[in-house]
């Protein structure tokens, strides 16, 4: 037997040796819709610790257009609290068959979304859309086997180099919440260009820039852009695989796009209006006069951690973490842009 | 992003978390306390054991209140304000018996967690105490745990530069002082890890070699009226010899020194200062520039560099 099938079977054996008591105070703190009777004892404040509540995401899918709905993440960072969901996740039940895009951070997220998906819907699940290679994009594929799992050939092979360690991080930050999480990446290349699916024609968006390929899925039938990492808002961009320029000039061109009546972001409230590709791209153009300024002023990374973020941005979600991570990646760059070569 | 790891030590890790103490521990405690075995026991519990406590934790900015660690039977992390279990085998190594005192006006910045743990930036800076001959900066939860000392002769006793960090972990800047005893400050890193045991990009990809040494710098208005900043960076893989088939090769020594021959700064690198290394200096108004780079790697390669201002 190994290690998690031991953990299982003590797991097991504690459950069937404890008392009808525990058990009932148990139920009381999972979130069952039964009020619970006044005269019901508190439960233990340590009975209700997560490693002993099963973790539920409680997904709820919200209908934004007709036969389109999103499951939204918390606007917030990786936690604990949040499960790691944090991610916009969405489905089209388009009359010949359910198009999802994006399955959430781990695989209990993926088996809650496909359960919430048969809530909704009767219609089969017909095709699974990684829209870029981040973790919340895909760790949840793993519900999805089953079915055409599809994504952008640089989003596969990213997904491959970096999954394992994406899933260890996960583990690291939200630990149970990722049980049996495993990296299954997105096994089918698909490109730019329409799509027809049953009454909807997608129109799929090939853009780079947050990473190197993010896709944007646009339902030409009822306007819905699902974004992809390419728009946030009220949350800082994540900039991993971020290239500011090109992401700048990708935001460009979205916001051309004409016909769009309801846009999805990556993270933050779904919006009717363009407000989350004009507040990302005025969160990276400050990034970029931010960090051009302070390598010509020669500051070093722990002053420019330090500096003062604009007002305007001070009630992004995750404005700490994700400066403090943006530094890291885009910060060495400037620097190397003002020094000269002086080798003798 | 998260960082490089070999993916069998993910795989090693993730095994262990998902299998493991955690779940079955959990069981455990749910089957006793079921039965109200481990309610009871924890009631008796204070919230955690008490440890001794040294007199300067939390202080740090009087030399008095900072009294050496004399007394710290029972306490295995030697009177550590970190409570790093590292600590006094650290001291034993590198600070030898000479008196200890933490000091808080020994400032370490670093961020609070390594987003990139092959380039953890940290600035230590010792202008709050006279009498600084050396710094030397550890890291406790390193496999190699000495990442560079540096001895700043006539310029300010401040330094900045990138580390590899293989945990979370203590930053140490150990201050030697004109009578030998030493100053300590620290500050903690979170971190996914793995950062001294992965190659860094130019060993991975080959081209260290044709950059090996070349120096790129540059002279800002530093913080000091009238002085200035040396930022510069020296190509070198500065690989710690913790990567399978690649021995230790890195930077040694370097000497900054300023248009009259007067050395300025001198440094002892170790393996863990990252790949292609930045520092930043500041000199005060009369190190003049033309400033000169000096030095060489355990490979007896040599860096010179001549930065006009």
């Amino acid at each position: 037997m190994n290690a998690a099938g031991f953990a299982a079977a003590i797991a097991t054996a504690a459950l069937l040796a404890s008392v009808p008591g525990a058990l009932r105070a148990q139920g009381a703190t999972g979130g069952g819709s039964a009020p619970t009777p006044a005269a019901a004892p508190t439960p233990e404040p340590w009975l209700t610790r997560p490693a002993l509540v099963p973790p539920d995401y409680r997904l709820a899918p919200r209908q934004i257009a007709p036969r389109t709905w999103v499951v939204e993440g918390a606007v917030a960072d990786f936690e604990r609290r949040n499960g790691c969901n944090i991610i916009n996740t969405g489905f089209i039940a388009t009359g010949a068959g359910v198009v999802v895009i994006n399955t959430g951070v781990s695989r209990r997220y993926g088996e809650q979304l496909r359960a919430a998906i048969a809530q909704v819907t009767a219609e089969p699940i017909v095709r699974v859309i990684n829209l870029n290679l981040h973790p919340d994009y895909f760790l949840g594929n793993q519900a999805f086997t089953d079915r055409p799992l599809q994504a952008e050939a640089a989003t596969i092979a990213g997904q491959r180099r970096e999954g394992g360690a994406y899933v260890d991080n996960l583990f690291r930050l939200c630990g149970d919440w990722m049980r049996d999480t495993e990296s299954v990446p997105a096994r089918e290349p698909i490109g730019p260009g329409r799509l027809r699916v049953g009454s909807h024609e997608l129109e799929l968006v090939s853009l780079s820039g947050h990473t190197d390929a993010d896709l944007v899925v646009l339902d030409r039938g009822t306007g819905v852009m699902f974004a992809g990492g390419l728009a946030f808002l009220d949350r800082v961009p994540t900039t991993p695989h971020a290239r500011l320029a090109a992401w700048i000039d990708s935001l460009d061109r979205l916001n051309a796009i004409e016909g769009v009546s309801v846009l999805v972001p990556s993270h933050g409230p779904v919006d009717a209006g363009r407000r989350a590709i004009t507040q990302t791209r005025d969160w990276l153009t400050w990034l970029d006069e931010t960090f051009k300024t302070a390598a010509a002023r020669g500051l070093e990374m722990n002053e420019v951690l330090r500096l003062p973020v604009p007002q305007r941005f001070a009630h992004f979600a995750a404005l700490k973490a994700e400066y403090a991570r943006s530094v890291h990646h885009l910060y060495p760059s400037y620097e190397r842009a003002v020094l000269m070569p002086v080798t003798k | 992003m998260v960082s490089a790891m070999s993916p069998l030590e993910a795989r090693g890790r993730r095994r262990l978390l998902r299998g493991g103490g955690g779940v079955a521990a959990a069981a455990v405690v749910a089957a006793l306390g079921a039965v109200g075995i481990v309610r009871s026991a924890l009631a008796q519990q204070p919230a955690s054991p008490p440890r001794p406590r040294p007199a300067a934790r939390g202080t740090g900015t009087g030399t008095g209140r900072g009294a050496p660690t004399a007394t710290t039977a029972g306490d295995p992390t030697g009177g550590d304000p970190l409570g790093s279990m590292q600590w006094p085998s650290m001291r034993a190594e590198f600070l030898g018996g000479a008196p200890v005192r933490f000091d808080d006006r020994v400032r370490v910045m670093v961020p609070t967690y390594a987003e990139d743990a092959l380039n953890v930036p940290v600035t230590v800076d010792a202008s709050g105490v006279d009498g600084v001959v050396s710094v030397m900066v550890l890291v406790d939860r390193n496999p190699i745990r000495k990442v560079l000392e540096f001895f700043p002769e006539g310029a300010r006793p401040v330094l900045s530069f990138r580390f590899r960090l293989e945990q979370s972990s203590p930053v140490r800047a150990a201050v030697r002082l004109r009578d030998g005893s030493w100053a300590v400050g620290h500050a903690m890193v979170d971190a996914a890890g793995g950062g001294c045991t992965v190659p860094g990009a130019t060993r991975a990809d080959g081209s260290w070699s044709s950059t090996l040494n070349q120096v790129q710098a540059r002279i800002f208005e530093g913080p000091q009226s009238g002085g200035t900043r040396l930022r510069l960076r020296i190509m070198h893989p500065m690989d710690t010899g913790l990567v399978s088939g690649v021995p230790a090769f890195h930077i040694e020594r370097l000497v900054l020194a300023d248009a009259d021959g007067r050395p300025w700064m001198r440094l002892d690198v170790h393996e863990p200062v990252s790949e292609n290394p930045v520092f930043s200096f500041d000199l005060p108004p009369a190190a003049r520039a033309p400033l000169s780079l000096t030095g060489t790697d355990n490979n007896g390669n040599r860096v010179a560099a001549r930065i006009a201002r």
